[in-house]
């Protein structure tokens, strides 16, 4: 009886090694858009719109860090702020600067919904992606 | 199926864990490839400065550095080349190579902080307002690492230029001494300073940038005078 409970643990863990072996040498062309961008997916594809693609580095040039994630309430979480056209419209969110006054308008939808058909909601490069698919996926041509 | 959250957790350690002797086992497969100029380089700029002084073991490879080519918009991989609005957005490389950049190129490869005290960006404090200025909090607080690693120096001055009070008190940190456990683990996962460190601000692997401080014999906290971690 021990020694079955023992084979099974026995064998799980070498399930789970040989998992974590077979990532570290997974290897996936990686996508070379800039650290921090960030791809908002929450509703586009249902919707039929390309996935939003927000370029962190060009709005930081721009704008401190508290005016969206202070003054305008943007969660420090991707796709955690359930935005949709409804409120950008009315002002909230992207809408306090996406309004024609500060920033292009509403009326631009490609410029904001960039992104490939199907892109999961992610920061890109975040270090928790770079680890779930690692080592390889830095090298490039 | 509740043990799987378990399950990714032990093996997301394990990859961690696992990476020297990953790596150590495919130098002979990786020599032949084309990433042998990447990895080389690599290696090289780790193994000097531990060369000079014994320091801090360098921290884990898996995080090596990508060849930061910073592709316009369409050319990213991530944006749609169909679509022919991703044209007109603006490519980093009419930014970047004005503003300074970090020796590692880790993250987008610009010291953002430098160049905001240099005045190569001038980002908004307010929406509207272009002459709001930041209210700057110079208060430098040391963390005494349980590990080897150089203490950790956490300037305000550089965050506060950049964030509210807000964004980081109370939800992320509490703001009193000794009531916030931090550890690299929870760090890489997102929390704690991995909230911005990790995602947009620099890289955990930039392991200097925070773990600034040498450590002082018999004296466990220290808090420095001059507010002067390394930007």
């Amino acid at each position: 009886m021990q020694s079955l409970i023992r084979r099974t643990l026995m064998s799980r863990m070498l399930l789970v090694w040989s998992l974590v072996l077979a990532a570290t040498f997974v290897y996936t062309r990686p996508a070379m858009a800039e650290y921090g961008d960030v791809v908002i997916n929450n509703y586009s594809d249902a919707a039929g719109m390309r996935p939003v693609v927000f370029a962190h580095w060009f709005h930081r040039v721009r704008f401190t860090c508290k005016v969206c994630h202070a003054d305008l309430g943007f969660k420090f979480k991707a796709g955690g702020n359930q935005i949709n056209m409804l409120k950008i419209i009315d002002g909230k969110y992207c809408g306090a600067c996406h309004n024609g006054s500060i920033a292009w308008s509403v009326s631009n939808c490609n410029l904001c919904h960039s992104g490939k058909p199907g892109t999961p909601t992610q920061v890109h490069e975040s270090t928790l992606q770079e680890l779930a698919t690692p080592a390889k996926a830095t090298v490039t041509k | 199926m509740n043990y799987l959250p378990k399950l990714m957790q032990f093996a997301l350690l394990s990859v961690l864990l696992n990476a020297p002797a990953a790596i150590a086992a495919q130098p002979a497969k990786e020599s032949a490839g084309k990433a042998a100029p990447v990895v080389s380089a690599a290696s090289a700029s780790q193994a000097q400065p531990a060369a000079a002084i014994p320091q801090a073991i360098p921290f884990n490879r898996l995080m090596r550095v990508a060849p930061r080519r910073h592709l316009p918009p369409p050319e990213d991989g991530l944006r749609d080349p169909a679509s022919a609005e991703t044209a007109f957005l603006q490519p980093p490389l009419e930014v970047f190579p004005a503003l300074p950049q970090t020796q590692s190129g880790l993250g987008n490869g610009v010291n953002w902080v430098a160049a905001l005290n240099d005045g190569k960006i001038t980002p908004r404090w307010d929406r509207l307002d272009p002459t709001a200025e930041a209210m700057v909090m110079d208060m430098s607080i040391v963390r005494v690492p349980k590990s080897t690693m150089p203490d950790v120096v956490f300037p305000h001055k550089q965050h506060t230029q950049w964030l509210d009070c807000s964004n980081c008190h109370p939800d992320i940190f509490v703001p009193q001494q000794g009531a916030n456990q931090i550890s690299m683990a929870a760090i890489i996962l997102g929390q704690k300073c991995g909230v911005c460190h990790g995602k947009v601000a620099f890289p955990v692997s930039e392991c200097r940038r925070c773990h600034s401080q040498p450590k002082v014999e018999a004296q466990p906290k220290q808090v420095d005078a001059k507010g002067g971690a390394k930007p």
